[in-house]
């Protein structure tokens, strides 16, 4: 028992890396299929608009690989992947609270991006020339994933450093 | 850094010469006409509907006829032929094609005729199929479909649905008229939904055989013909035969007219280019004798221009600055910064009474776009790709072009840092050199140390780093205002809402960096003699927008109270500048992806089929990281110029100058002026 205690840091290490993988990626993933959807129905028109329309498809995917890129800090400071490291439990419990930025404001950027990003998507079938603007309305939701991103990063980097 | 000057042009000339002037307009593409409202007893718009819609007409047919063509002599294409941009021809290039359109027009219709021959022996064809498909279960029938019988016997052709076996048959009408002998039943074919039989009987017994069969379920067949079926097939066969005969000869005659493909470009650009031209006759005035245009041009193009229409067409021509709200704006960079333009130009083009942005713009993206990436290897990826794009394609059409410049200049930028960073493909050369020689990498700055710092290892570093630039980029903003208030004289404007944004924010900023808890983020603390100055200086700055932000109302509790708001707007500085983190978030979002892909790569071992594996995930990787993180730093670049920087000083809303010019998609004639 007392053992399970003690290696549980690793435990929750590891939950913090899946949440940001999943959770973040979930967002993404339903991002990116709703901005997909809207984008097969403007090829259905206009063939000539797939390069434009998968620019706005990928917006919402970039909140899974800020997941990605956490976890895999997580990972490597845990010593999942390379050399092996003692992962004491409250190291555990940091990592875990750390995962939680990109994991949350990931999965609700990603959603909220793809609904910016599909009504971009129906700006640029109807007058391709505003491309530029129509990108920045939804990178404007991106920022939170970033921001997130940011304090998850500096967090792990701030655990492994203690 | 610099707006055209342009000047307003008035062209009087003799109707006679309105066709040349306009073509050699258009050619030269520097005059946006403007319409003119002049409709009086003299001067009339000549309606030139028919004329447009004729030509455009004739272009798509030559279209659709070179569509035709290439369908079926379809042409040789490179992967990257979508950058080569239009064909150039020379002027004597152009006035061969020219006096050839009547014979390329022609070919156009035949080509579009034969297609609709092809297409009308292929319904043929379908009608026919269609035929054989009902003969088919008649074709062991040795009689005509109508044969009724000789003249001692009656003889019955027809099927029953659902089939039915010959026994069945003979039992059924045996139940029916037993007192009936000498049926002969024979089946013709069977399927799965039908029998077709020839039956038999004599002359006598008919009537009573056909009411019997009537009631097990007989039909007559829909098709009937004079000839034995098997004759009826070899007929249809040869009318097939004979439509896809004429199909291929028809096919033939398109394939032999293949070089003609080009031909017919030239001729749909030919007649757009024509049609565009009359569709101008809507803006300009005639009498019955002259004509009037008018117009904006530059104003180095004005004078050659001007003394060319005069001389050749006796034209009048009047020239004057141009100075209205309505002026379209030509913006005109160097080399360095006139790529970024296109990124002007998605936001809004420049008023005409601000100053053009884009050549210090310019800088900061490149600065931006290269922290974001920051990776040499893919900074030299990227630029050499562009690089030999630029290279390689002189024709490639101008706005891809430029795009082409920005990137290739942002992939510059991106080497730089990446070298500063130490960062090349991630940390390629130290993992490839533990895993696969087993040494500690060399140390080559740049590709393994960084000639700075790490910014993965020393994230805080980086962080302040971004904040100063954050604060040089939103201060340069602030420049700019402060140069178009003094282009304005208006000298006070300087004071009020630019200098006093300097003390507040730059004194904020200073107190800031001398106390103690800062100091623990920033890794140095300032003196506390900057803590009283940056006080004093924010203090200073705080009062001047208190009681001059709001000076245009006259009410002094209304002026106050939007002092008070203008303070209020220090938060969005703050989040201004916090919004700058972006460039560490996604510069270490690159190099640590980087990183992911190196060592999942090395992750096999050392063997010679881990090697492959290594390189397959290191270019799939590395492709994927450069796609989606290049995407991120353009957009990213663009939103801190677009709303951090723009939102300190930009109106924009200018009109972009759209002259009258060539707009053909294949072709574009060099001009030797």
């Amino acid at each position: 028992m007392s053992e399970i205690f003690t290696n549980s840091g690793l435990f929750f290490a590891l939950l913090g890396a899946a949440l940001a993988t999943f959770v973040a990626g979930i967002g993404s993933a339903i991002g990116v299929g709703k901005a997909g959807v809207a984008a097969a129905g403007v090829l259905a028109e206009d063939p000539s608009m797939f390069g434009k329309v998968l620019i706005f498809q990928l917006l919402p995917a970039t909140q899974g690989i800020y997941g990605l890129l956490v976890a895999f800090l997580i990972l490597s400071n845990v010593g999942l992947i390379g050399e092996v490291k003692e992962v004491t439990w409250l190291q555990g419990l940091l990592y875990f609270a750390a995962s939680l930025p990109i994991a949350f404001a990931g999965y609700f950027s990603a959603v909220h991006q793809s609904k910016c990003a599909v009504a971009a998507i129906g700006t640029v079938a109807k007058k391709p020339d505003q491309m530029g603007k129509a990108l920045i309305l939804p990178a404007m939701v991106e920022t939170y994933a970033i921001l997130a991103l940011l304090i998850s990063i500096l967090a792990v980097f701030g655990i492994a450093g203690m | 850094m610099s707006m055209l000057r342009m000047q307003r042009i008035n062209v009087y000339a003799l109707l006679e010469y309105c066709r040349d002037i306009l073509e050699e307009l258009q050619r030269r593409g520097v005059v946006e006409i403007e319409n003119v409202d002049i409709e009086d007893s003299v001067f009339y718009k000549d309606d030139t509907s028919a004329f447009q819609a004729r030509y455009n007409s004739l272009a798509n047919t030559a279209k659709e006829a070179r569509e035709i063509l290439l369908r079926y002599a379809p042409q040789k294409k490179g992967l990257l032929s979508s950058f080569n941009g239009r064909k150039q021809l020379t002027r004597d290039e152009y006035e061969k094609l020219a006096d050839d359109a009547q014979d390329i027009l022609k070919a156009a219709y035949d080509i579009i005729s034969y297609q609709k021959n092809i297409e009308r022996n292929e319904a043929e064809k379908v009608k026919y199929e269609a035929q054989i498909e009902v003969v088919k279960p008649w074709l062991n029938l040795d009689v005509p479909m109508n044969f009724s019988g000789t003249s001692t016997t009656r003889a019955f052709i027809g099927k029953f649905a659902p089939p039915k076996s010959s026994t069945d048959i003979m039992k059924e009408l045996a139940e029916i008229i037993p007192e009936v002998e000498g049926i002969d039943v024979e089946t013709v074919h069977t399927d799965d939904n039908q029998t077709c039989v020839f039956i038999l009987t004599s002359k006598q017994d008919a009537d009573a055989v056909s009411d019997a069969l009537r009631r097990i379920g007989f039909e007559y067949p829909s098709y009937v013909s004079t000839v034995v079926p098997k004759k009826r097939e070899k007929e249809i066969n040869r009318h097939i035969n004979n439509r896809d005969g004429r199909i291929l000869e028809n096919q033939n005659n398109i394939k032999a007219l293949a070089d003609y493909a080009d031909k017919l470009a030239f001729l749909e650009d030919y007649y757009v280019m024509k049609a565009e031209r009359y569709s101008v006759y809507d803006d300009i005035s005639t009498s019955n004798n002259t004509f009037v245009l008018t117009g904006y041009i530059p104003e180095q193009d004005a004078q050659k221009l001007k003394s060319y229409l005069e001389t050749k067409y006796d034209a009048e021509v009047e020239l004057e600055a141009a100075d209205g709200d309505d002026v379209p704006v030509v913006l005109k960079n160097n080399k360095f910064s006139e790529p970024v333009e296109s990124v002007i130009a998605t936001y809004s083009y420049p008023d005409r009474h601000e100053t053009d942005p884009t050549s210090i713009m310019a800088i900061f993206y490149y600065i931006f776009f290269g922290l974001m990436f920051s990776d040499a290897g893919y900074g030299i990826v990227m630029a050499l790709a562009c690089g030999i794009c630029l290279f390689k394609f002189k024709g490639m059409d101008p706005g891809l072009r430029r795009s082409m410049k920005m990137f290739f200049w942002c992939g510059v930028s991106t080497t730089f840092w990446g070298l500063l960073f130490g960062s090349f493909f991630g940390d390629a050369v130290s993992v490839i050199s533990n895993t696969f020689f087993h040494t500690p990498p060399p140390n080559i700055p740049g590709l393994v140390v960084p000639i700075w710092f790490n910014p993965v290892t020393d994230p805080m570093r980086m962080l302040m780093f971004s904040f100063l630039l954050g604060i040089i980029h939103l201060f340069t903003g602030l420049g700019i205002q402060a140069y178009n208030h003094i282009r304005h004289k208006d000298y006070l404007a300087v004071l009020y809402d630019v200098i006093s944004w300097y003390l507040l924010v730059g004194g904020l900023i200073l107190a800031l960096l001398s106390m103690e808890m800062m100091g623990n983020i920033a890794g140095f603390v300032l003196p506390p003699i900057c803590m009283k100055v940056g006080l004093i200086m924010a203090a200073v700055g705080a009062v001047i927008i208190l009681f001059f932000s709001g000076r245009e109302s006259k009410n002094p509790i209304i002026r106050l109270a939007k002092g008070a708001y203008g303070l209020y707007g220090t938060t969005s500085y703050l989040s201004d500048i916090l919004s700058y983190s972006r460039l560490l978030a996604l510069g270490l979002a690159t190099g640590v992806i980087a990183q992911v892909f190196n060592q999942i790569g090395s992750m096999m071992g050392d063997s010679i089929i881990s090697a492959l594996i290594f390189i397959i995930i290191f270019i799939i990787g590395h492709g994927l990281n450069i796609g989606i993180n290049a995407l991120g730093a353009y957009v990213h670049t663009n939103r801190l110029q677009f709303v951090e920087f723009f939102g300190k000083f930009y109106t924009g809303g200018g009109r972009g100058f759209n002259p009258f010019k060539i707009n053909t998609k294949h072709y574009t004639v060099k001009e030797d002026i």
